[in-house]
């Protein structure tokens, strides 16, 4: 009888066992990226309609309190959230300059010269550099007492003149642009030292774009005589459109997500002028002023929704390739 | 090819483009030269300014022997390697079995769940941070290695999965079929035909894995607290705060932060290259 039974088991085991597996080789995976990712955006949603300061009571209940959307009304009115709003749109167009800069790039490099591989690798290197050390090296660009800017901004305006006893005096006809604690320049800074990485990033996606472009397209194309811009328009970009869809995904995902640059330049400073939603929520969220877990959670939900809209559209783009595919 | 290879060209633009070459890489590559130059100075040239120009002396090795003696970094280093390489084994060996999962077998759910890690993959930070935060508080995962390390696999297991699922899906699927019709038990496929044919994947994974974790910067901010348990990234800051105006020092640290990556990058360029690329721009 037991005998039976587990013979039976084993066969509705075989039998269904093309439905069971995929769940037993998904769980360990769908386990923690629920418990890590999933479950907390619903959580997060949830949240940025309450008040809470992250606190818990004696029976470890949490102490927030339901306010409806309360949080949303009042980021209505905040003005360091339109600020941020505004940063975050500035990124994203000013980022997307990284796709064309690293096709030209990528197009300049695409040589076989001797030795271009080792240039195509240095080209690479600033993506492989934590934006932390990114944003060290452009803060002491922007120094105006020693950084570059400053340099070069001396030789342009500024005259060094030595008076009788020696002592050297400079004059500038405009002075040395503090570039990090202005409130006009200081999101450009960020964003242009962004750009670096990201460019090198969009490097790496067309030269191994580059390298796939069908060579007797591009020689038919030369046959007919196009070449240059009418050759890169009609012939390359076309067969670059994979490079191209990755290059405006990660850009436009990595302008929202920008958060490091800015914590290690200005940190959001001066008063809040160079916030984005990512850092203004972390702001809000953790900060010496108390900590505003359900306002936070609103405005991470505010970028959240605007991510959601481009994630969407890969998400359709992909949908549509699996359905060609299948 | 295009453009048209330079070979063809006159012998002028050739010249011209071989001299132009190492000039582009110079300025392209000059914020690192600049922190490398800085790395060696003395704290005279910080003091007087010259922070950009030639060096007056040379003093590599005193300064990352300062760095090494008289601050944490030793610390964060060991650090940012115990985070980073059980989140690289653990998603890329739970992108292994999920991955095969969602490309091998036709049920359902499977473009779905597809789709939820390949969407939970882009999510900004900030719609976790809070949850992740206090769900670490609660567990006492809070500035802790693990605690760090746990959520970078979770997080990481998204892209991962979203590559090996494309990896295996591209591989011939008439292996497997012949395989299932000898009877072969489906764990057996899985390990014995499928993990020795994703090897590159494996590969492109751990390395970009590696540089992602490594790199990363909010994470440490919000999980951590204490000098204990802080990364590099995290660490450099710290130094920055703590050397006001001794740049030489902070450069030299934030150097030794980018070493690993750099160093990871440039054995595995190959498979670092595929792994950016999702795969898709073969």
């Amino acid at each position: 009888m037991q005998t039976d039974i587990s013979h039976t088991q084993s066969s509705w085991m075989s039998r269904h066992k093309l439905e069971i597996a995929p769940f037993i080789f998904l769980i360990p995976a769908l386990f923690f990226f629920f418990i890590y990712v999933v479950i907390p955006i619903l959580q997060s949603l949830q949240l940025s309609l309450y008040a809470w300061n992250g606190l818990y009571d004696g029976n470890g209940q949490s102490t927030s309190t339901f306010i409806g959307l309360e949080n949303y009304r009042t980021l209505w009115v905040d003005p360091n959230f339109w600020i941020s709003i505004k940063n975050n749109i500035l990124w994203l167009f000013l980022y997307m300059l990284s796709v064309p800069v690293g096709l030209m790039i990528a197009i300049f490099l695409n040589q076989t010269v001797t030795g271009i591989r080792i240039y195509k690798s240095l080209f690479f290197f600033p993506f492989v550099i934590s934006q932390v050390v990114v944003g060290l090296i452009f803060g002491w660009f922007y120094n105006p007492d020693f950084g570059i800017v400053a340099k070069v901004w001396q030789f342009f305006f500024c005259e060094e003149t030595i008076n009788f006893i020696g002592n050297k005096t400079v004059k500038c006809a405009r002075p040395v642009p503090d570039i990090l604690s202005s409130a006009d320049y200081a999101t450009y800074g960020i964003i242009f030292a962004g750009l670096w990485p990201q460019v090198a990033y969009c490097v790496i996606l067309y030269l191994t774009g580059l390298n796939n472009v069908a060579a007797d397209q591009i020689e038919a194309g030369r046959l007919d005589g196009a070449k240059g811009w009418k050759m890169l328009w009609y012939v390359v970009l076309p067969q670059l459109r994979p490079a191209t869809f990755i290059a405006v995904a990660v850009t436009v995902i990595g302008a929202l997500r920008s958060f490091d640059m800015i914590a290690i330049m200005t940190q959001g400073g001066p008063y809040g002028m160079t916030n984005v939603l990512s850092h203004y929520m972390y702001e809000v969220a953790i900060s010496e002023y108390g900590e505003r877990y359900g306002y936070g959670s609103a405005v991470a939900t505010v970028l959240f929704a605007i991510m959601m809209v481009f994630i969407s559209y890969f998400l359709w783009r992909m949908y549509q390739d699996e359905r060609r595919g299948a | 090819m295009f453009p048209r290879p330079i070979e063809r060209a006159s012998k002028t633009s050739r010249v011209a483009y071989q001299s132009f070459l190492p000039f582009a890489l110079f300025l392209w590559l000059l914020p690192l030269l600049a922190i490398f130059l800085t790395s060696m100075r003395g704290s005279k040239d910080i003091n007087t300014g010259n922070v950009f120009g030639w060096p007056t002396e040379f003093k590599l090795i005193e300064n990352y022997y300062t760095v090494f003696a008289q601050t944490e970094a030793v610390k964060y280093l060991i650090n940012s390697f115990l985070i980073t390489m059980p989140s690289v084994v653990i998603s890329v060996s739970l992108a292994c079995l999920a991955g095969y999962a969602l490309a091998i077998y036709r049920f359902r759910l499977a473009l779905p769940l597809f789709f939820v890690f390949v969407a939970g993959n882009f999510v900004p930070f900030q719609i976790l941070m809070i949850p992740v935060r206090d769900l670490s508080v609660q567990t006492g995962l809070y500035d802790t290695i693990a605690g760090q390390f746990l959520f970078h696999a979770a997080f990481q297991t998204g892209f991962c999965t979203l590559f090996m699922r494309n990896f295996i899906t591209a591989l011939p699927f008439d292996l497997i079929e012949s395989a299932r019709v000898e009877g072969v038990a489906e764990w057996r496929i899985f390990w014995y035909i499928i993990v020795p044919l994703v090897r590159p994947a494996i590969a492109a994974l751990a390395v970009l894995i590696f540089t992602f974790v490594w790199n990363d910067f909010f994470w440490a901010n919000v999980l951590t607290q204490g000098e204990q348990v802080k990364p590099i990234t995290a660490g450099v800051r710290a130094l920055n705060g703590q050397f006001i105006s001794n740049w030489h020092l902070v450069s030299a640290a934030s150097l030794l932060a980018a070493v690993p990556p750099v160093v990871m990058f440039f054995l595995m360029q190959r498979h670092f290259i595929a792994g950016l690329t999702l795969g898709a721009v073969k």
